[in-house]
Formats: C-alpha cells, structure tokens, sequence
C-alpha cells in the first residue's frame, strides 16, 4: 500500500468538534459518528489524520469502524436507500422490496449504481414496526408499501 | 431561566395556570411523523389562528400514542375524540367543524366492530385492556417542553429522593415493588443497586441501556420519544441512591428523534437546576451525557455496552465481576435498561406496594410490548403483567387481518422462542414464557399466520445471531454458523433427519458454553419452533415441500392448461422469461406453460394471473 502521509484538512465543523471531545475518555466512537455525518462515510485520509490528532493507533481505529455495522468505509449514493429487515417488515415482505430496487436499479445491497446516484442497504428495524414493511431514502421513511409503489419513489429522487 | 430551588419547584408546580379551553395532541412519534404528522400540526395551528380560536386552542405534538397502525393519531381534550389516518389536508374540517363548530368530525374517528363509530378513547377495544405505569406521559405531555412534565408530577420523587427519604429507603421501596429489569433477563433491580451502593469505591457511575436491538421492538424508542425526562429523573435518584455524579446514556445512532428528544430534556434540566451542580439546592451533583451506538446487537449485552461507551470494540466480558461492582472504566456502575427506569419515578411516588399489587406472583407491575407482524391493530401495549397473550393477540390486537389464520408469536426476539394457539391462554411473566421455552426479553412481539413458516423464521433469526456474533467466543461464532447452514440444508430440501439432531446437539452446545447471553440464546428460535413444529421442518426434509409456501427451493409454480385462457399477462410479467405460450392448434388462445428449470419462483406470474391458473406448490 502507498504510504499515505500527507495531512489532509478536516472540516471545520469536525475540528470543533474534536476539540470538544479531546481528552474525554471514550470519545472514539463520538468523533466516528461526527465523520460520518460530515463526510457520509469514513475515508481513510481522514481516518490517518483522525488517529494522529487523537494519538489512537490506526490498526485501533480500523478494529472499532470495522466491528460496527454502523460505520461505512465506502462512499455511499447520493440518495441512500435503508431498506428495514427487522422481524416485523421481514414478515411482511422486506426481501422483496430489496430485491425489486435490484431488479429497477441494478446493483444489490452494499453497493452504489454507476451514477452514484443511489445506494441500497439492508438495515436493522427502524422502530417503525407499525408501518412495516418499510424503507427509508436519506432518512425519510416509507411504510406499508407495496413493490408497485417503488418505481415512482425512485423516480423522485432521481429527478431531484 | 434561573436555577430552581426546591421550593420554588413547588411554587412553579402549584401556581394556577390558565388551562386552555381546548387541548389538541398530535402524535409526534418516528411512526407518525413519518407520516406527516409535523404538517397536521402546523396544519392545525396555522387553521386555529385562521379561524380566530387561537387563544382558545392549545396544538400540541406528543409522544407515541401506542396505536402506530391507525396513525398519525390527532386526539382532543377535554371531549377525548381520538381521530385516526388524519392527513394534513384534514386539519381544515377538524378545526372549522370540531374546535369551532363543537361537532366530531365523523369520518375520522375510530370505527370499531362492524365499523360502528367510536366518539371516545376509552371504548376502543385497543385501550381497554392496557395499563399505562412506563408510558404514563407518552401522547399525554409534549416532551420538549420541561414544564409540563413538571406540571404532571414530574421531579417530584426526585425531590423526596433528595429531601425526605434515605438512599436505603429508596432501596426499600425497590424492593418492596419487586420490579425486576426489563432488559430481558429480569434481574432485581434493587439488588443491583444495594451492590453498587455497598462498594467502597468512587467515582460510580448510573447508564441507561438504550441500545434496542431486537428487531421488531420499539418500546425503549417510544418512551424516550415520548417521555425523555422521566428516565433522566429515574438516573438522577439512582445516582443519589448510590453515590455517582454522572450517568450516561447509550442510545442507538438509528434514532435520531429520540436522541434529539434527549438532548433537548438535558437542555432543559440543567437550565432550570434539576441537574448538574447542587441539583435543587440539596448539594447534590449529577449530569447525564449521551453516547451514540453504531448498530451492534451485541451492544445490549452488559458488559459489551459498557465497553462501547468507553469508545472500543463491544465484546462481552465473562461475570464476574459484574458491572455493579467492576463496570464503565472498573468503577462500581449500575445499568438499566430504558423501561425500568421509566418505571421508577411511578414507584417512588407511590410507593413499593402500589407497584407489588400489579402483575403475578414473581414478576411484578406492567410491562410494553410492541406488538407487530400479521396482526391488526399493530402498535405498542402496556399490560400488568399476567395478563394472558390471547388477552393481547385478540381483545387488543384484533386478531391476524385478511381472515388468515393465527400460528404463533415470537417473543424475546432472537433470543426467544414460538409460542403456539395451544398456549395463548398463558399468563405472561419472566416464568411462564421461560416454561414455554421463549423469554420475556425486551418486549418485541412478533405474530405470525399460516403463511410463515417455521423453518424460514428460525433461519431468519439465525441470520441475524450469526451476523452479530462479536466473534469473541467459539461456541457462538462457530456454533451459530452450522446452525444456519443445517437450516439452509433444510429449507432447500436437501437435508436429512440426522440432520435434525445435529441442530440440537449444537444449540445445546452453545447454550452450555457460549460466554454471553447472545450466544446462550440464539439456538433458542430453532430450539422453540423444533418442539412446537417439527412436523413442518420434517415436511421439508422427507417430502421436500413447504406447508406455507415460503421456502422458494421448494416451491413448484405450474400453469393449470385448463383455466389458462391465454391472456399473457403472466408471459409478461415473468422477469426469467420463463414462461412460453403452448403450441396447442385446438385452441385459439394457447395456454402458457412455466418453465421450471429456468423458474426464479417470484411468484410474479402467481400474483398476475386473475384466473387462478397459476398453481403454487
């Protein structure tokens, strides 16, 4: 691997932030979850630079990131789609709707379409049991839908 | 806003208000504003101001009314209308005709049995049955605003905590509920404390497990959506009761409402001195942080949790030394999960006895479930324990829709087991579900009809324990893995009755040896359906069918020549292209024929064919 060394400039929110948390005992999974709201995933120069401003080993910091599902190391669409797969929407045809975003977009769980459009994940109950089954595109929740109803929710993000 | 003293607390908790002539509550839980229920709110103020009834009016947005399946929920006080699928368009009649106009506005209320019109809350069957004790204040207070938890009793058995009764008088009381933790294990929460307390040791620390985990269960979100400073209360007196200064709370990331709900009751406490430094005068100091986590069932296990809040990977450690004694950063740390804490304020209030005269012998007060799956009325459910699961399956939820038979009811999530019609007369507590082969657990509640199938709901759960296994161990992580690969064997049609044994030789296994509870209890689901359904798992295994028609290896779509009149929809619709239209010169229409080789078993063409010539096998 290329010896990344050189610093990269985090944003500016995310230095306030670390500043904040510096020196509080348990604060690597707090400034983990700010790199992700910031960046929408966790790139390993900010990661690099993270573990020297911290003085938290990198192979440390790869051990939390990796051990949460949580944490993404790779980018994800600009329109983030969380199709929900707890008990209640799985029994109520969850695994369909993922595999109709795959049938319309192409690409499965875990993955971004070409455009980097769209990205399709597979989540743990979003507490909306009630709504079941349901998804999510960038946080905005969908329930009680049918595989039907799918292509127009596509379609308005993807003239947005 | 000045720091309050004690008695100017009480000063504020007894001043006259002027109550407004009209209350409007609207549903502000993730369920209901997903369905935009913020615009039925705006909506609905926007409308009174138009109509001039503004200062007559008060519009507020709550917490969970329990009752997600008819949301978002609008409910009116003093008459106690309760309005159900309002839109935002609606809020126009609901103002001019109801508020206005004092006329319920018809086509929004409730309609129970028969579609007969419910003109108040307490004639809805959903309701009847429950006990509200931990969502005393959820869909009652709006949870942003500090004051009105104050005005509904709120900090007052912080402040007889402080003021009147002794840190061993606080446990007394516990102990006297016999409140027991609602985590899923059932713990006795005053044990729990009387340890910690007894440490010489310092600093201590309180945590809130809010790391709900179980698929298919929403209580501890709902509660602290709907009613954040009940648990931030309930931390404060047990850090008092102990001896800690600081709590925290672990909540997980995937909730945003209720973290913000969260931050804005801190906000609002330390404002006003009821936590902090020298909370209310009494010289006494505590403060709450949050802690985020990032989607680790795991996580709600103890000792894993306590290891995430210090920022590492969350493993479990052995016990003991339990956290009571050796917790956050080897300091003495009490930990309860979301639902006890929301209880405790209640039984300091009104005492250890009120609480020990709800529920059963051994398992004491009320407890929520969310109650999900193929049932009707799907939503959250307070119920004093005892109360029997048909009691919940049918006179509150209404039974399973669509005419569909009733199979089972999964509780205690992954960590749980099946409980068949046989049983439904079962009274629930921790002992009772434990007989049954299940646990309490959280309280998720799963129900499931005679289209699932038993098999396919194991492996579903197994797929989960596998996915979240920390790996620490051996018997979970390797355990878990052959588990789910018999099933898969099974489901597929390809295994055989030893393998059967095999499933059990293995769950044993694991239950014996695995170092936390997660592996301890993930052979349970396949353990629960083996005992009630081995019939079906046998279906799969000697005739290589499946009863409910779900395991896709298993199922056989044909075309039934006969009815098949030839339309082509089912050709069309098929994304294998699997299906041909038959050369049958008789006709002038062809029948379609499937071809199963190439068959992907969607069951689109099932769905498509309005002729009922698609036969599932």
């Amino acid at each position: 691997m290329a010896a990344v060394t050189e610093d990269v400039k985090l944003t500016d929110e995310l230095t306030r932030f670390i500043g904040e948390w510096q020196g509080k005992p348990g604060n690597l999974i707090m400034i983990l979850h700010k790199v992700q709201e910031e960046y929408g995933y966790i790139p390993r120069p900010v990661a690099i630079q993270i573990s020297k401003e911290l003085d938290v080993p990198l192979a440390k910091m790869y051990g939390v990131i990796t051990f949460y599902h949580f944490f993404k190391l790779k980018k994800p669409g600009k329109n983030k789609i969380s199709v929900c797969l707890g008990t209640a929407c799985y029994l109520k045809g969850g695994e369909d709707l993922i595999n109709e975003l795959e049938n319309l977009l192409g690409v499965g769980v875990n993955t971004v379409t070409e455009d980097g459009l769209f990205s399709v994940e597979a989540v743990r109950c979003v507490g909306c049991c009630g709504l079941a089954p349901v998804l999510t595109v960038n946080g905005e929740v969908y329930g009680k839908l049918k595989k039907a109803q799918l292509p127009e929710i596509i379609a308005k993000y993807r003239n947005n | 806003m000045a720091k309050l003293t004690l008695n100017d607390l009480n000063k504020m908790r007894e001043a006259p208000k002027r109550a407004p002539d009209i209350r409007v509550l609207v549903c502000g839980g993730t369920a209901c504003e997903s369905s935009r229920s913020d615009q039925i709110f705006e909506n609905l103020k926007a409308e009174c101001k138009a109509c001039g009834i503004g200062e007559k009016v008060q519009v507020i947005k709550t917490g969970c009314f329990g009752f997600c399946e008819k949301g978002p929920i609008v409910k009116t006080l003093p008459d106690e209308s309760f309005y159900v699928e309002v839109k935002p368009e609606d809020a126009k009649e609901i103002v001019e005709k109801h508020l206005k106009g004092g006329q319920q506005v018809e086509r929004l209320l409730y309609k129970g049995e028969g579609s007969k019109t419910i003109t108040s809350v307490e004639d809805i069957p959903f309701y009847k049955k429950q006990m509200r004790v931990v969502l005393r204040n959820c869909g009652v207070i709006n949870p942003e605003d500090i004051n009105e938890y104050i005005d509904n009793g709120g900090y007052k058995a912080l402040s007889k905590v402080l003021f009147e009764i002794s840190p061993d008088q606080v446990i007394e009381e516990l102990k006297k509920s016999g409140i027991r933790g609602r985590g899923g294990a059932g713990f006795p929460t005053w044990m729990k404390w009387n340890f910690s307390k007894g440490v010489e040791d310092s600093p201590k620390y309180i945590v809130c497990n809010a790391d709900e985990g179980d698929p298919g269960a929403y209580m501890d979100r709902s509660t602290l959506e709907g009613d954040p400073h009940s648990v931030l209360e309930a931390m404060t007196i047990a850090g008092r009761t102990i001896g800690a200064n600081s709590g925290f709370i672990y909540i997980r990331a995937e909730y945003p409402l209720a973290i913000h709900r969260l931050e804005v009751a801190i906000g609002q406490s330390r404002a006003l001195g009821l936590m902090g430094k020298d909370i209310l005068g009494s010289g006494f100091d505590f403060d709450i942080e949050l802690r985020l986590g990032a989607g680790a069932f795991v996580c709600g296990e103890e000792t894993a949790l306590l290891a995430s809040v210090q920022g590492q990977r969350g493993m479990p450690k052995p016990r003991p030394p339990f956290p009571a004694v050796k917790g956050l950063w080897a300091k003495p740390t009490v930990i309860n999960n979301v639902e006890t804490w929301a209880s405790i304020p209640e039984i300091i209030m009104k005492g250890g006895e009120w609480f020990a005269g709800i529920g059963t012998e051994k398992s004491k007060g009320t407890k929520v479930f969310a109650l999900t799956g193929k049932i009707s009325n799907s939503g959250l459910v307070e119920v004093p324990m005892g109360t029997t699961l048909r009691e919940i399956v049918y006179e509150i939820g209404g039974g399973c829709p669509n005419g569909k038979k009733f199979k089972a009811v999964q509780t205690g999530g992954p960590s749980g087991g099946v409980i068949t019609a046989d049983y439904l007369d079962t009274p629930i507590d921790y002992e009772h579900l434990q007989q049954l082969g299940s646990i309490m657990g959280s309280g998720g509640m799963i129900v499931m009809d005679e289209d699932d199938c038993m098999v396919d709901i194991a492996k579903f759960y197994l797929g989960f324990t596998v996915d979240e296994s920390c790996g620490k161990c051996a018997p979970c992580r390797i355990g878990g893995r052959h588990l789910l690969n018999y099933l898969n064997k099974i489901s597929d049609g390809k295994a055989t009755t030893e393998d059967i044994a095999k499933l059990r030789e293995i769950s044993g296994a694991m239950q014996r040896a695995s170092l936390c509870a997660l592996g301890q209890t993930a052979p349970n689901p396949v353990i629960s359906t083996l005992k009630y359904f081995e019939k079906e798992y046998l279906a799969h295994i000697h005739d290589h069918t499946c009863p409910a028609g779900k395991c896709k290896r298993l199922i056989q779509y044909s075309i039934n020549a006969e009815k098949c009149i030839g339309c082509s929809m089912c050709a069309r619709r098929c994304p294998a292209n699997c299906i041909t239209q038959t050369v049958d010169t008789s006709k002038k229409k062809p029948p379609y024929a499937i071809d199963s080789q190439a068959c992907l078993k969607c069951g689109e063409c099932f769905t498509a064919c309005k002729f009922g010539a698609v036969a599932r096998k």
